[in-house]
């Protein structure tokens, strides 16, 4: 007699598929196929209205050996997260430090805090493009009130990427909320039996806490490196690159290269470079981890 | 539920333990104090770019260029908010990108769901190795894959409509399926072993016990998906051409003008653009700060 059902585990197997097709399909549609379309097209000139002609590693050469904007945008896009991941880092942490305060209206300072996170793209620029105006802004204005020259900050090779950096900043609500719920993670436990034995504010802090926040500076440290790279919406609105190519971040380049000068082929070989070295970066980051990023079950625990 | 507009620490100190800022004893009043000062110019600080935003958008346009700073203007100029939508098609473009908005939120729900059922509730080869795949595509620039997808785009006849931001949205994300699916491990099995000998399908399982008990965790999904479509650039720059299908973010960028700014209607529509942001976040902070920390935490 031929098998009328089929057995529970097959079905189960087959039901399982089922709810996984819509990811499978966008996966191989929107993700893997693109990925390796994109991986073809950087070995090639594509201009879009002729078929690709494959150039093998001409544009990787063009890339290392003739192109100046390609060092010039690998330069600032590194630049910006040089200068923001460790400041984010340093400001996020110590407002998280002081957030996790118990002080009356301590809730409202965590919602004022956070506020500029929710808010981002165009609109955001705009609101930036016009504070950091040298004559009319609200920035010169303020350190005027301490007898600072006004700063042509989006004007200039040398403080626009600062501005930028400001700006960055203003949004570190968001990794702040992060430290802040790594904090509220830490047993108080920790903190009353090291002050039973005497340990000073100084050595609780650097024994506990910082060990405590490892994983969780971690985590900041890979997703703001992977979102610092890829930094497009802003430098588009507020400066389109200038002046003189100062802000002309990665993504900028990928975005003119493939729409400005319709050099499809070129521009999918940027892509790949930037992503390559987000990986890179990242999995630098993830080796040296082991060295500092402190995980409880990497030591024996006293049953609960 | 969602006016509740607090964020509960979830490990509260017992009563005569105050943490000091690097976590010790008790606070004497002028730490305290200290602490309160340095909160106060920080969230004045922070505050900034909004109330300047604001102010200017209720200027008249003289007195933006008045030195020193105005800050509030002698007479509230509310019909810059009006120019806003006289002087380009702007009620159209909040039209379109509310409708975007709406139809990408339900489809990263219906996909993402689905995945995140399968990862959460069903045991099948290659389950993890395809959820580090799922996981690992989150590393993947969207530039890396920009051109080829434009070029498919393109070939289906897809450019200047709301396909091309839309339909992608129904293929589970990756973030949202990992926030759902740790939603859906923690929820007890028992109510859908319960339905299932009652004779449910797993489908309706899914549907009809999984999905109501997971209202909180599919509540974040929608609000994380509202602030991504809402604010994105980059897809309807590329994708929408003509003036009547813009989005706000795209369509903005005709304020910007090159000459002779008008900053105060500028400022109006920043303001405009970011209301709906500010409110959702308000009404919604509780979920909304649960959803950051769940992925960071767990992540």
């Amino acid at each position: 007699m031929p098998q009328m059902r089929m057995s529970m585990r097959k079905r189960q197997v087959m039901e399982a598929y089922m709810f996984l097709l819509p990811w499978m399909l966008g996966f191989l549609v929107f993700s893997l196929g693109p990925l390796l379309g994109s991986l073809y097209l950087s070995f090639t000139q594509y201009r879009g209205y002729q078929a690709p002609s494959w150039v093998g590693f001409d544009n990787i050469q063009r890339m290392l050996f003739k192109d100046k904007l390609f060092w010039q945008s690998l330069k600032v896009t590194l630049l910006y997260a040089a200068g923001y991941l460790p400041l984010g880092l340093v400001f996020g942490f110590s407002i998280a430090l002081l957030m996790n305060q118990k002080v009356r209206g301590i809730l409202v300072f965590r919602t004022i805090y956070y506020l500029p996170s929710v808010v981002s793209g165009v609109a955001v620029a705009l609101m930036w493009q016009f504070i950091f105006h040298r004559d009319f802004g609200v920035l010169n204005a303020i350190l005027g009130w301490f007898g600072i020259d006004p700063i042509p900050w989006l004007l200039s090779e040398r403080f626009a990427l600062v501005a930028f950096v400001i700006m960055g900043l203003w949004g570190v609500g968001s990794s702040m909320i992060i430290y802040l719920a790594g904090l509220q993670g830490i047993p108080t436990d920790l903190y009353e039996a090291a002050a039973i034995d005497g340990a000073t504010v100084w050595q609780r802090f650097w024994r506990i806490t910082i060990p405590m926040m490892t994983p969780t500076v971690f985590f900041n440290l890979v997703t703001g490196l992977i979102g610092t790279l890829q930094i497009f919406a802003t430098a588009y609105v507020m400066t389109s690159g200038g002046p003189n190519y100062a802000t002309y971040f990665f993504s900028l380049n990928i975005y003119d290269t493939t729409f400005k000068r319709l050099e499809f082929g070129y521009a999918s070989a940027l892509a790949w470079v930037l992503f390559v070295l987000i990986l890179i970066l990242t999995l630098l980051v993830f080796g040296t981890s082991k060295r500092w990023v402190y995980y409880e079950h990497d030591v024996e625990r006293r049953p609960a | 539920m969602a006016t509740r507009t607090t964020t509960r620490p979830r490990i509260r100190p017992t009563e005569d333990y105050q943490p000091t800022v690097i976590g010790g004893h008790r606070q004497t009043s002028a730490e305290r104090a200290l602490v309160y000062m340095i909160l106060l110019l920080g969230a004045l600080l922070l505050m900034v770019p909004f109330l300047w935003m604001l102010s200017t958008s209720l200027k008249p346009l003289g007195e933006v260029f008045e030195f020193p700073i105005r800050w509030i203007p002698t007479r509230i100029v509310w019909s810059n908010y009006a120019d806003v939508f006289s002087k380009a098609p702007f009620g159209r473009y909040l039209l379109n990108t509310v409708f975007i908005t709406v139809v990408a939120i339900v489809g990263n729900l219906i996909g993402s769901s689905l995945a995140a059922f399968a990862f959460a509730r069903f045991d099948f080869p290659g389950r993890n190795l395809l959820f580090l795949v799922m996981l690992s595509t989150m590393m993947v620039p969207a530039w890396v894959t920009m051109i080829p997808t434009f070029i498919m785009f393109n070939y289906f006849g897809w450019l200047d409509t709301f396909k091309p931001l839309l339909v992608p949205a129904f293929f589970a994300q990756p973030f949202y399926t990992f926030l759902l699916r740790q939603f859906f491990m923690g929820v007890p099995k028992d109510l859908e072993d319960a339905a299932r000998i009652d004779g449910c399908s797993t489908f309706r399982i899914f549907w009809q016990v999984m999905l109501p008990l997971s209202r909180p965790a599919l509540a974040t999904v929608a609000i994380f998906s509202f602030f991504s479509h809402w604010n994105v650039l980059l897809g309807p720059l590329l994708y929408l051409q003509s003036q009547e299908k813009l989005t706000v973010s795209v369509g903005m960028l005709f304020f910007q003008g090159e000459q002779g700014t008008n900053y105060p209607v500028m400022m109006a529509a920043a303001t405009i653009s970011m209301l709906p942001c500010l409110v959702l976040f308000f009404l919604a902070q509780r979920l909304f700060i649960q959803g950051v920390v769940v992925s960071g935490v767990k992540g």
